[in-house]
């Protein structure tokens, strides 16, 4: 039987502090059987926080919460499960070199016999549309198909409260439907489901409430289908969305060309590239799409000169750059934003004045003759400083002491005011809140209008298709045909991506 | 002039101390922890379980006490990576050389005494010797078939995963220490007891290094751990029948044929493991880091 409109979970005035931050404050909501339920709000609006509290991972400070009417205060993930509460992380919470089975085990409190256990995960996944082979180890398993790893894990219990923490980063536009159809089977089954997403669309399409983090306040609560995207978001962000400015900006000659470029894995987790062939006009950004691990990595790594690619691959401006290394192409202009920010782009425990060296030494004249001109690079970190609204005490600071959000503004502004003939960027404003991704991308925009080419590369669709006028899918490292931006649908991108890429009936 | 079974009879003499080691390192090992002061461990059962036996005339006591002194030794260790947070590897080195220090200090009145005799088991052979192989398949059946030895594997595979899911990251891997301390302290004691009957100091002479060694030829499997010893043990019985032979080849040639055996075949083997991962095969993903919670 299921009961409408019957609290499963309640959260009264629960509060955390941390050591200086104050994550939780306040929060009341509740989550009725039956109910998607969105919990929405930028990065470090306290989402994960509170759910860890309701997952038993984190203890509130204040307040109290209940499950089906009784006290919910659990010392640990086990007490939390075995009242009932069931999570599917973020960051996969898989064991790497276990198998499917084993992995689904160690998230029930009491397992049955592993056959038993292996032949109820093949009907469970089955009944949901979700097939798994319970003995493939997860390392040869595609994002997708982890988070179905996730999810029965879950489903088995039973749960009365299911938490899902952005699941959809890592999923192609099929792979998210296949998830909502899934909840909304359970949610029919009578199961509260709480949805963590900073995604309006997905949260605006699928979601019977929401409720509006800020600053680790609730600052409101609504019914996301009555409300427009940007009024979400301005309820998130606290005031209105700058919309990014793309006028202005005119495609010129062809500065940057790659022909048939392959190259072998160059680790057995890579992906070889096959073929890849694209032209960058002047004026111009290129959004290339896919899942992660599909060529990206070693696309940027071609571009940037750390892997070297046949004579002929690589020109910008008809100068062959193939076998040329990384200072030697930042000379001719073209420069790089790698996606890992800590430990690629930026070095984490020199400071942004010795960052700065890193990339810029040569173009803005921050060495001579072998000697560095500490005084040039401090002037130059304070500008980067200035110029993209990083905030940090001063170019002294180590890398490491930056937040993402300020780190990334701090690497992409010390390329663009490099004033490249060409930038790439990978994954630009991963893990970055709203404000500093607007900012961010408006700068690829200014720079393009001035006149250089951007290739964009990243997995969040919604920027590409906000920020480029042409896009192309990397896809097991072969690179689609680019198509103009402009008239794209979801589900055309969906197939350039590989559409049913992971979909496919689990080789059982 | 070389009889095979009297060779099989003296192998499974001469690999059981790197068994007992090996297999004490593989749980540690799978558990993520890397402690490099098997060698120490072993020493300090050495002595120990020597001492014990030649008190109170049973050499089975002596082993009893060889595991309980292993594990002792072992809780240094663990305070220190465990609460303490200290590196591995540096804390490993350093019980190594604590505990042949230690052990040379009270080992001094025991010099020059002889070890009680050791009953013989079924088929003549020693009973520590069916022990150790009986526990090849036990730990097998321990880590792939039990709730614990899942959650054992687990935790050394993604430490920050077992912990979102409710797993004691430190009370397993303690255990673990404990367990590979108590299995070394064997392995030591085996030497000191059964095969040399005295104590000398150092006289482990880098049987736990071997230990370490193998558990990486064995891909971190148990009956990996057991074909890895017994190559060891094989060559070493070999060659010292070839030396008392009288082979014409150089003795120091001969003395080295059982580490460069082990040298060669890691080798070969170290060199296929990064595309073992699939398989299941390869290093715990956690192995050597610590583990650092945040409530």
């Amino acid at each position: 039987m299921i009961l409408n409109n019957a609290a499963v979970f309640r959260a009264e005035g629960i509060g955390k502090s941390y050591p200086g931050v104050r994550a939780n404050d306040d929060v009341s909501f509740q989550v009725d059987a039956g109910q998607i339920h969105a919990l929405l709000g930028e990065n470090g609006a306290g989402k994960s926080t509170l759910v860890k509290m309701i997952y038993g991972l984190v203890r509130p400070d204040q307040g109290r919460m209940t499950l089906t009417g009784d006290l919910h205060q659990p010392a640990d993930p086990k007490a939390a499960r075995a009242a009932g509460v069931a999570m599917v992380f973020q960051h996969f919470s898989l064991f790497d070199a276990l198998t499917v089975a084993e992995n689904i085990a160690l998230g029930m409190e009491n397992p049955p016999p592993r056959r038993e256990l292996a032949a109820r995960i093949t009907k469970v996944s089955h009944d949901f549309g979700l097939p798994l082979n319970p003995a493939r180890r997860i390392v040869t398993l595609s994002a997708g198909e982890r988070q179905r790893v996730e999810i029965i894990r879950c489903l088995l219990q039973n749960p009365r409260l299911l938490i899902m923490d952005e699941p959809t980063s890592v999923l192609t536009p099929q792979e998210a439907e296949l998830l909502f159809a899934t909840l909304r089977k359970l949610a029919a089954q009578g199961t509260a489901i709480l949805y963590i997403s900073h995604k309006l669309d997905e949260i605006r399409t699928h979601c019977d409430c929401a409720t509006i983090l800020r600053h680790g306040r609730v600052v409101d609560s609504c019914d996301p289908r009555a409300h427009s995207a940007r009024e979400l978001a301005a309820m998130m962000v606290g005031g209105e969305m700058r919309e990014v400015d793309r006028s202005g900006r005119h495609a010129g000659n062809v500065l940057l060309s790659i022909r048939n470029l392959s190259q072998p894995a160059p680790n057995a987790e890579g992906t070889a590239l096959k073929s890849v062939s694209l032209d960058l006009c002047a004026g111009q950004i290129l959004g290339i799409g896919g899942v992660a691990g599909n060529g990206q990595e070693e696309l940027l790594a071609a571009l940037t000169g750390e892997i070297r690619s046949a004579a002929g691959s690589i020109t910008l401006e008809g100068n062959d750059l193939s076998s040329l290394g990384p200072e030697p192409r930042r000379k001719a202009g073209l420069l790089t934003a790698p996606e890992d920010r800590l430990g690629h782009a930026a070095v984490p425990d020199f400071s942004l004045t010795e960052n700065t060296l890193l990339t810029a030494g040569a173009r803005k004249g921050l060495v001579n003759r072998g000697m560095i001109d500490h005084r040039a690079a401090r002037t130059y970190a304070e500008a980067v400083i200035a110029g993209f609204d990083v905030r940090t005490p001063g170019p002294h600071t180590a890398a490491r002491a930056l937040s993402g959000g300020n780190l990334q503004k701090f690497v992409i502004g010390r390329e663009v005011m490099q004033n490249p003939r060409v930038l790439v960027v990978n994954q630009p404003t991963w893990g970055v809140d709203a404000g500093a991704a607007a900012f961010v991308r408006q700068s690829l925009l200014d720079l393009a209008r001035q006149g250089a080419g951007v290739i964009v590369i990243s997995q969040d669709l919604d920027e590409l298709l906000e920020l480029s006028d042409q896009f192309c899918a990397l896809n097991e490292g072969h690179l689609s045909e680019p198509l103009p931006t402009q008239g794209l649908t979801l589900d055309q991108i969906g197939l350039m991506l590989g559409g049913a890429h992971g979909m496919q009936e689990a080789a059982l | 002039m070389i009889d095979p079974l009297s060779i099989f009879l003296l192998l499974l003499s001469a690999s059981t101390p790197i068994l007992f080691a090996a297999l004490g390192e593989l749980v540690a090992e799978r558990a993520g922890i890397l402690n490099l002061g098997v060698e120490g461990m072993m020493i300090a059962g050495a002595l120990a379980g020597f001492a014990a036996a030649y008190a109170t005339g049973n050499p089975f006591l002596g082993f009893l006490v060889a595991a309980l002194a292993g594990a002792a030794i072992s809780l240094l260790y663990t305070v220190l990576t465990q609460l303490f947070l200290a590196n591995q590897v540096a804390s490993g080195l350093a019980l190594t050389l604590f505990g042949l220090g230690l052990a040379a200090m009270f080992g001094k009145p025991f010099e020059g005494v002889k070890a009680p005799p050791m009953p013989i088991g079924p088929l003549g052979i020693n009973w520590i010797v069916w022990l150790g192989l009986a526990m090849v398949p036990a730990i097998w059946w321990f880590m792939n078939r039990t709730r614990r030895g899942l959650i054992l594997r687990a935790v050394g595979e993604n430490h920050d995963a077992a912990h979102a899911l409710g797993y004691d990251v430190r009370a397993t891997r303690a255990a673990a220490i404990a367990f590979g301390g108590a299995m070394a302290g064997v392995g030591g004691a085996f030497i000191s007891i059964a095969t040399v009957l005295q104590w000398t100091e150092g006289m482990t002479a880098g049987a736990g290094w071997i230990a370490l060694a193998i558990v990486v030829f064995s891909n971190w499997t148990a009956f990996g751990v057991l074909a890895g010893a017994w190559l060891f043990g094989g060559v070493t019985v070999l060659q010292l029948r070839l030396q008392a032979a009288g082979v014409n080849v150089p003795v120091q040639l001969l003395s080295m044929a059982p580490y460069l055996a082990t040298i060669i075949v890691l080798v070969m083997i170290s060199a296929r493991q990064k595309y073992s991962r699939k398989a299941g095969g390869a290093a715990p993903g956690s192995l050597g880091n610590n583990f650092h919670a945040l409530r």
